[in-house]
């Protein structure tokens, strides 16, 4: 049910690499596990509201007030590549 | 065949607020690399966001002015994409209940006035920025990239135009005023040059009569209204050249080059976009309340049009120069300051629309730039009001205080400019140049009353301009006719 | 005196009349953790210098001791604490150090607890057996042939084990409860909203709430009040409008509890069943008013789980991208090369399978299909709890449908897996306070029974869980700390 494409779209999404030969093992785990999930569109529930919140809480907001941060040796620490003060990346090319 | 262009408008607005979207740390422009971050706008495990209430304040007046309803529940959504500036690998954003909807702004352009539907105005937060190394902005070439976060969660706030624009010239109009709006409203600095006003442009052409849109393309981030203007002219001319020569459009990202005045495609992202956009879990609903929009509405800054109509009523401005001045929101403050130090409105607005507009358009300064502020302005034109000076010499006077930057009294005195109404010197001076001209004499006592001037003139010339004309005219009537 | 035997509170009361000094209670647990965390492996990281020093100087502070002074305390590595490495169990934040702490896990400081180290879970609390750790399984103290459970399994095999005095843990679908049933311990998890996020590395943030895992209720519910409270810096936080007041002894008379027929039907086991049933004979003998309460749609419980919690997870995971923390794989001038090199030698098995699973059901046509339903199905949930709980004040049921199983048993099968979970999930879609505390031995091992609450009653439910641990009279501890009994520490 989750063809192998399936598995290389939502890998690609992600940015998860799926070698060739995890495709057949990754496909059939997704298909049994969404098999079972399928059971809920059993379900009519058309006339029902979603849920995203148990909590019915509104407009939480903060004050506009600023305060200091963190250090830049605290943002920069954890950095795997870190060079002139900020993060280094491979080249980004636009899109 | 006839083709109208369609055009659709997305800006991004960077709010001014003081603390960043969903954490408190401080908003302002560049900086030293990540020296304005925290936890939450790094994105670090654990980190939760909390929303700035001022942000939705902000973007209340904004959906206001844009004459928008607000709907009463809004929510955030999260949209979904890998790239290195996103610290989460998501934008907190708002998808199918966006802050504010259906609105629109009315642009006038030689007297004709075009509406622009207002399709939403949603929240969201910005982006960190990348440094591209080997820089000189080009972006192809650099090897690698820097990234820095002070910029990371900054209040955004992107407004979309209905795609009702059928040309570039309307398009500059709409955003000219909506910039002028926003910095009525005082919600943000909108300073193009540092990203803090953004804007991307979709464009399709179709025959004209033709209802169903065209394949559209996006001119994306242009840095300045006028090559906004122009790279839809261009673009829209390629699209028109393609079709007849019976081409096919393609949907891309187009690029202007403003320098040669040239389209092209930029590459794009490999896959196409699917963004997930979910709720939002980390945050609650936002419930606006009649109450709240109420009291924003109440407590909303006044806007250009009400601004003119005050003038106009109560300072008896002209319809157009009341336009004029307000159609800035910085001209329109520099004007009220000025009426503040001299109660002559109106002298004080013909002076800012000729001589004040005419220097800058001249010299093509901004207003900011201006070296003369407004309480010096009302002191040369009190100056010339007590005839101190005469309106021909206030005139050089000003134009020295925008070239130098100094006083008007002190521009007066060292060049000794103050005008002369004292009689016993003037008729001494009449006396000379009536003995100087005999011929002259016989001619006006002959009834050419003309020459008359050319007495004042004389005048005029032997004290530099400084003599009060009308003292002059006095004198020499009398002495001559006498 | 077995100092590994005292609960949290006679610990506090012993430091209180000076007969134990926080220092030797801290040995004890560190002493124990020497002896026997190599063959538990509940611990990721032991912090013993520090919690030597925490101790020491909490014994020479004078005047009034703190509320929690002393306490030696295991944390989930779920929690960020400030400087102490945060791996939550993967390869992806083996070196990760976070720059601020949990605000829950502060809280316990400020009340002056000494950490002892951060427990094993399963990585990114994905799983239900402790086996999804990228650094080796946690062993159950009862049968070290046998899981934990989990994610929180490494909390709750210190508490077991005798090496932690309690431990903090989190549960997305029973992730404390569960681990608790496997170990013979108690474990709760509170109303969703109760216990600040933040600091908390998210899973599903819809479902996420950080609770205790202690040796007996009246720890819980000590440690509660610790826990509970407003955080400015999370929205979803709300005060905890009944107050955390500590149980008394008191009989359940009048207390009406209803068994959830469709969580105690087929697919729980016979063993299980029987310690349930005589456990709910004790309740009615201490008074309470048993009955049968009905969730009509728990069957779409799982399913719905299973659809929004990877879903969240997906986008929670996103951050994990090698930019400013943590792994970042692969010697690449390409970005996206660099991500998915990044994120695919960073995560586990488990892990990547979710955010498949969630990015699947977000993807373009299918999130009506899927996520929308889910949501819908949640609703549904909540309504069916809402009724269950307007005839009975609590609802009763196993914690799990078996108890602890062998190591490897379930780990090919992931659905498997996934069931081992079915009592827990409903829970965590109403954001509902639920305990496990434990009913007896099945062959040996402990059995787990959950009592639910209506949600901010955390107090009312902790009382009965009281009266019900006195009824259960469950004594038993596991071999690790019997053992000790001989040594005569
Ligand atoms: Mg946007
Ligand atoms: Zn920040």
């Amino acid at each position: 049910m989750v063809s192998h494409e399936d598995v290389k779209y939502v890998a690609r999404l992600a940015r998860l690499r799926v070698e060739e030969d995890e495709l057949e093992r990754y496909s059939g785990q997704l298909s049994s596990i969404l098999n079972h999930i399928d059971k809920i569109s059993e379900l009519d529930l058309t006339e029902v509201e979603p849920t995203s919140h148990v909590l019915k809480l509104s407009n939480i907001f903060r004050e506009d007030v600023s305060r200091p941060g963190v250090s830049r040796e605290d943002a920069l620490a954890n950095g795997p590549s870190v060079e002139n003060d900020a993060f280094r990346v491979p080249a980004i090319l636009e899109g | 065949m006839e083709y109208e262009a369609v055009i659709g408008l997305e800006i991004h607005v960077e709010l001014s607020t003081e603390s960043k979207m969903f954490c408190g740390c401080r908003v302002e422009f560049g900086g030293e690399p990540n020296t304005r971050t925290c936890p939450v706008c790094l994105a670090h495990p654990g980190a939760l966001p909390v929303i700035n209430g001022e942000a939705i304040r902000s973007i209340a007046r904004i959906g206001l002015a844009l004459d928008c309803s607000i709907p009463e529940k809004s929510i955030f959504h999260r949209k979904n994409y890998f790239y290195p500036d996103l610290p989460k690998g998501y934008q907190i954003s708002q998808f199918d209940q966006p802050f504010a909807v259906e609105g629109h702004l009315d642009v006038t352009l030689e007297n004709e006035t075009f509406r622009v539907g207002i399709e939403r105005v949603h929240q969201e937060e910005d982006t960190a920025k990348n440094i591209h190394a080997g820089e000189s902005g080009r972006i192809a070439g650099s090897t690698y990239s820097m990234i820095d976060f002070n910029r990371s969660g900054t209040p955004l706030v992107e407004i979309v135009t209905k795609p009702e624009i059928h040309s570039p010239q309307v398009a500059r109009a709409f955003l000219n005023k909506l910039k002028n709006t926003l910095l009525y409203l005082n919600v943000s600095d909108c300073n193009m040059e540092e990203g803090s006003l953004r804007c991307d442009a979709n464009v399709s052409i179709r025959p004209v009569g033709e209802t169903t849109l065209g394949v559209k393309t996006e001119l994306k981030n242009m840095n300045s209204f006028k090559y906004i203007e122009k790279g839809l002219q261009q673009e829209i001319a390629r699209q028109v050249e393609l079709l007849k020569d019976g081409k096919r459009i393609v949907q891309q990202t187009v690029h202007y080059d403003v320098a040669s005045g040239d389209i092209s495609a930029l590459r794009s992202k490999e896959e196409a976009h699917d963004y997930r956009y979910f709720p939002e879990p980390d945050l609650v609903p936002i419930l606006a309340s009649r109450e709240f929009v109420e009291e924003i509405r109440a407590n909303m800054p006044e806007l250009p049009h009400a601004r003119a109509q005050r003038y106009i009523s109560g300072f008896g401005l002209s319809a157009y120069n009341a336009e004029v001045i307000t159609a800035s929101r910085e001209l329109a403050d520099y004007f009220e300051e000025t009426i503040a130090h001299l109660d002559d409105a109106k002298t004080v607005s013909n002076w800012i629309m000729g001589e004040l507009l005419g220097y800058l358009n001249a010299t093509g300064q901004e207003l900011s730039e201006c070296k003369v502020t407004p309480e010096e302005l009302a002191v040369l034109l009190g100056m010339i009001k007590s005839g101190q000076v005469s309106q021909n010499i206030g005139k050089d006077v000003f134009a020295q205080m925008c070239d130098t930057g100094s006083k008007a009294a002190d521009i007066v005195a060292t060049k000794g400019l103050t005008q002369i109404s004292d009689e016993t010197e003037l008729e001494v001076l009449a006396d000379r140049v009536i003995d100087a001209n005999p011929a002259q004499v016989q001619q006006y006592r002959a009834g050419k009353q003309q020459v008359l001037g050319f007495f004042v003139g004389q005048i005029m010339k032997e004290t530099k301009g400084r003599a009060n004309p009308q003292v002059v005219n006095e004198i020499l009537k009398k002495k001559l006719t006498g | 005196m077995n100092l590994l035997r005292l609960t949290a509170i006679e610990a506090l009361k012993h430091m209180e009349e000076g007969t134990v000094s926080s220092l030797e209670l801290t040995d004890a647990y560190l002493s124990q953790i020497s002896s026997h965390d190599s063959e538990v492996s509940a611990y990721l990281k032991v912090t013993g210098a520090e919690a030597r020093h925490e101790a020491a100087a909490i014994d020479a502070k004078k005047g009034e001791r703190a509320p929690l002074a002393g306490l030696p305390t295991a944390i989930k590595d779920v929690l960020c604490t400030e400087g102490i490495t945060t791996t939550c169990a993967s390869r992806m934040l083996e070196n990760f150090k976070p720059i601020y702490t949990a605000t829950c896990v502060r809280q316990m400081m400020e009340a002056d607890i000494v950490t002892l180290g951060k427990t094993n879970m399963d990585e990114f609390a994905m799983g239900s057996s402790t086996e999804n750790s990228a650094y080796g399984p946690t062993r159950n103290p009862w049968d070290l042939g046998r899981v934990p459970g989990g994610s929180s399994g490494g909390s709750a095999a210190a508490v077991a084990a005798g090496e932690a005095i309690w431990a903090l843990g989190s549960d997305t679908g029973g992730s404390i409860r569960q681990p608790a049933a496997f170990c013979g311990v108690v474990g709760l998890k509170p109303t969703y909203g109760s216990v600040s996020r933040y600091g908390l590395i998210a899973f599903a943030s819809s479902f996420d709430q950080v609770g205790p895992i202690t040796k007996n209720v009246m720890d819980a519910a000590l440690m509660m009040r610790y826990l509970v409270g407003k955080d400015p810096l999370d929205s979803t936080s709300v005060a905890h409008p009944a107050e955390m007041k500590m149980p008394v002894k008191r009989d359940l008379s009048g207390i009406r509890m209803g068994i959830v027929k469709e969580l105690v039907g087929e697919g729980i086991d016979p063993g299980v069943m029987t310690v349930f049933n005589d456990a709910v004979e004790k309740l009615k003998a201490a008074g309470a008013v048993i009955g049968e309460a009905s969730l009509p749609h728990s069957d779409y419980a799982l399913p719905a789980y299973y659809i929004l919690a990877p879903a969240e997870a997906s986008a929670n995971l996103a951050r994990f991208d090698g930019v400013r923390f943590g792994l970042r794989a692969g010697d690449t001038n390409d970005v996206t090369q660099m991500y998915e090199q990044t994120r695919s030698q960073g995560f586990g098995e488990e892990v990547k399978r979710r955010i498949m699973l969630g990015t699947y059901a977000l993807s373009s046509g299918y999130y009506d299909a899927y996520y929308g339903q889910a949501q819908k199905v949640r609703t549904l949930i909540v309504r069916d709890f809402g009724q269950a709980l307007d005839e009975y004040d609590l609802l009763i049921s196993p914690t799990a449908p078996t108890t602890a199983f062998g190591l490897g048993e379930k780990t090919d099968d992931p659905l498997t897996m996934y069931k081992s979970d079915i009592c827990t999930i409903p829970v965590n879609l109403a954001g509902l306070p639920a305990i496990s505390i434990p009913a007896g031995l099945s062959g040996g091992l402990p059995v787990g029974f959950q009592i639910i609450g209506k949600a901010f009653t955390t107090p009312d439910l902790l009382q009965a869980a009281y009266s019900a641990e006195l009824a259960f009279g469950f004594d038993k501890v596991s071999p690790l700390i019997e053992g000790r009994d001989q040594d005569g520490i």
